[in-house]
């Protein structure tokens, strides 16, 4: 008991401030991309052309990128000669809509919170249940992370359940194969009304680094070719960073 | 006696597909039961189609040596299993019959391994509709009839943030006769895809192999390029990379350790642990960018550098987190309750990790001296790993063990590769890859060996890519350790094990 208590003061209290204080993220951490349309040229494709997710597209004559296509790789920044394109530190990138994934040289919008009928559900106390269907286990080992004492997912009133009876949602994670799909379609019709969708990493949004597989559904995969999809959040992983802001700003929390 | 029909080579070597000769089969059985017998133990077993047939290739590793064996031959639609002789193929004969429709006949287990249609046009084995997608987990399951014993039945979907599977149990009252495991829920279709590459998608597939194996994955993938493109990442790199391993070692080795001490409901450890996990993700984030190590491992080196600062700055955080390491988890292993609940709980013999062809942590806590590190390094300038973990109880107590010893073994290793980083470049340009050519690399992942093979077209292009994940061989294991326990002590158990869904899914 004793050695107990001495570890304890000696590992001291790690619960992070956020959101009153911005957490600190590592030096290398690529978040929310940055178009500069000042540097950007107009006949320049190197970024397009170096995505093998196709994440980046010129449309308008402006560059847009994609980031529920995105896997956060470093390519395109690194290929980009006029310093055009990068990655911020900002880990805020979810968005209520698949199109408000896609960051051009405007503002990027935060999410919203849910309309005044979900908020009174859902704004104190958010129970979900999270089905992972094809993916690769890294979005659920940083899903797992928010409920250690450093993200402490519990403060917030969000908590991941074993039932899908005793949840509000579904948070998904991974492409949806074929070999997932019914079961994830069981889990969903087990969700008592009204519920929520969360299609959380790039594979839940749209295949991540499977797209293409004949083994997930559609070709293409994510998450909203089989159900109604209330908020996004991309990352492959995400960083928990990301999914708590997202879920925190849903629940109009911040 | 069949020894000058068997391909003999070190690791990081590529081989040209003539000079390897194809045996009849009678041979080819006779010379893998030979090696194995001369103790050598199936890396991988996989087959390519070929004139209306099915070469199959064997990978046999002999540790002591540094070597690996390699066997060629050629089948039609059926062949005497090799499983009766030889348990440790079973996975693999199970694997070809779903992927070929190809029967080793005598197989005494012949079910699915992930439910998916075969790759070729062929009759279903176990008379499926073979236009139809195959139901997962639709197969028959061994039962245990009688008055009071009952099934328990758990998956796809499980109670955590985890991955799909399915667990049937027969039990008599609390004890567990046989567990059956039935996976394939995360099947994503890699291997498939990646034939006709190296593909620009194809390093990033990788990396989602095994979302925690992010590192291991990506350097054994980069490996068996490199060997068939004859070229060397440069010794800069190979320390990179090897840093990255130690990383992501460290990461899931304390977020089990965490797991365990939680599951067993000491809690502080739990709470600890679950911190500290976090704080060496953020480390290979400080490295690459990513908390998973996505980015970092490319064929041809690393696409990350440290300077003099950050490897100090590594360095020093290293130093607090291997304080915080040793007094959350020496905490747990040191208490009495704790330990009563994990010692002889579990038990693998050394015999049946033989057996079965156990990798990594599980075999190395049952004391079998099988580590990558150890036995095939690739590169020339990484010959500083001499002392391999092992503990011989094979209990939850002594995966758990080997798991902490490996922690404070990572933290050496991690002070002297930063403290003597080799100049030079990060990374190395890659030519074409050679036509016609099979490699292999084998890497020590956290869990265990990884091993890849990959086989060239007459135009370098991919033909065939085979990935065994640690996870092939060990969940096999976990079914075993139930054998006579408590249906209670199967959450610990299977937390001592802690394997891949995807990774045995692919």
């Amino acid at each position: 008991m004793f050695n107990i208590i001495r570890e304890r003061m000696a590992q001291g209290y790690r619960t992070s401030k956020y959101p009153k204080v911005e957490p600190v993220l590592s030096q290398r951490f690529r978040g929310r991309p940055v178009i500069n349309p000042q540097l950007c040229q107009p006949q320049c494709s190197l970024c397009i052309d170096s995505c093998p997710y196709g994440a980046i597209e010129r449309i308008d004559g402006k560059v847009c990128l994609d980031m529920g296509r995105c896997l956060f790789c470093p390519t395109c920044s690194d290929i980009c000669p006029h310093g055009a394109l990068s990655f911020s530190k900002d880990f805020r990138l979810a968005s209520n809509t698949r199109a408000g994934l896609v960051v051009d040289e405007t503002e990027y919008p935060m999410v919203q919170e849910l309309d005044a009928r979900m908020k009174k559900l859902f704004g104190r106390s958010l129970k979900l249940r999270q089905v992972s269907a094809g993916g690769c286990n890294a979005c659920e080992a940083d899903l797992n992370v928010l409920g250690t004492l450093t993200y402490d997912l519990g403060r917030f009133g969000i908590q991941f359940v074993a039932s899908p009876r005793h949840a509000d949602g579904l948070l998904i994670t991974g492409p949806v194969n074929e070999n997932m799909k019914n079961a994830l379609l069981d889990a969903y019709a087990a969700v008592p009304e009204p519920k929520l969708v969360i299609a959380s990493g790039a594979c839940a949004i749209g295949g991540g680094p499977f797209r293409g597989s004949p083994e997930v559904i559609n070709q293409l995969g994510g998450v909203d070719e089989l159900l109604p999809v209330d908020l996004y959040i991309p990352g492959c992983p995400p960083h928990p960073y990301t999914a708590l802001d997202a879920m925190v700003r849903l629940m109009g929390q911040i | 006696m069949s020894h000058s029909k068997v391909i003999r080579f070190r690791h990081g070597a590529a081989i040209a597909l003539s000079d390897l000769p194809t045996l009849d089969f009678a041979t080819f059985r006779e010379s893998l039961l030979e090696e194995v017998a001369n103790h050598a133990r199936v890396a991988s077993f996989f087959g390519q189609p070929k004139n209306n047939g099915l070469d199959l290739y064997a990978v046999l590793a002999h540790d002591w040596q540094g070597e690996l064996a390699l066997l060629h031959t050629h089948v039609k639609d059926s062949y005497p299993a090799l499983t009766p002789d030889c348990p440790q193929m079973h996975l693999f004969e199970r694997e070809l019959a779903e992927q070929y429709g190809v029967r080793p006949e005598g197989h005494p287990w012949l079910k699915p391994v992930r439910f998916h249609k075969a790759w070729v046009d062929c009759a279903d084995i176990w008379g499926r509709d073979s236009h139809q997608h195959p139901i997962p987990g639709d197969m028959d399951f061994y039962r245990v009839e009688g008055e009071e014993v009952h099934e328990v039945s758990v998956g796809p979907i499980h109670a955590g943030v985890i991955e799909p599977g399915h667990f049937r149990f027969q039990c008599h009252g609390e004890e567990v006769m046989h567990l059956e495991i039935s996976l394939g829920f995360q099947h994503r279709g890699i291997e498939q895809m990646l034939i006709g590459g190296p593909h620009p998608t194809t390093p990033f597939q990788l990396e989602a192999a095994a979302g925690d194996t992010t590192i291991g994955h990506s350097c054994a993938y980069s490996q068996v390029i490199e060997s068939l493109a004859g070229r060397e990442a440069s010794p800069r790199a190979y320390a990179l990379r090897a840093v990255g391993l130690e990383l992501e070692r460290l990461a899931c080795h304390v977020g089990d350790a965490g797991a365990m001490a939680g599951d067993v409901g000491f809690l502080p450890t739990s709470s600890f642990c679950g911190r500290i996990r976090g704080d060496y993700l953020n480390l290979s984030a400080d490295l690459c960018g990513s908390r998973f190590g996505r980015g970092l491992v490319r064929p041809g080196g690393v696409l990350f550098d440290l300077n003099q600062e950050q490897v100090s700055n590594m360095l020093s955080k290293l130093a607090v987190l291997e304080r915080d390491s040793r007094g959350a988890i020496e905490l747990c292993f040191n208490n009495p309750s704790v330990l009563a609940r994990f010692e002889g709980v579990g038990r693998i013999s050394a015999d049946d990790a033989e057996t079965l062809g156990l990798v990594g942590v599980t075999a190395r806590a049952s004391g079998l001296v099988r580590d990558t590190r150890l036995h095939h390094p690739i590169a020339t300038s990484i010959k500083n790993y001499a002392a391999p973990v092992i503990e011989i109880e094979g209990d939850v107590c002594a995966r758990g063990n080997v798991r902490r010893r490996e922690i404070y073994a990572s933290h050496e290793l991690l002070r002297e590769t930063l403290g003597n980083l080799p100049e030079g470049e990060t990374l190395t340009e890659l030519g074409a890859l050679a036509p016609d050519t099979l490699a292999i690399s084998l890497c020590e992942g956290w869990r265990g060996e990884l091993v890849h093979c990959a086989i060239t077209d007459a135009n370098g292009r991919i033909s065939r890519y085979k990935i065994v994940d640690p996870s092939f061989h060990n969940w096999s294991a976990v079914a075993l350790a139930l054998r006579g326990e408590q249906i209670s002590d199967f959450p610990i158990c299977n937390k001592s094990f802690n394997l891949s869904y995807c990774g045995f899914d692919l």
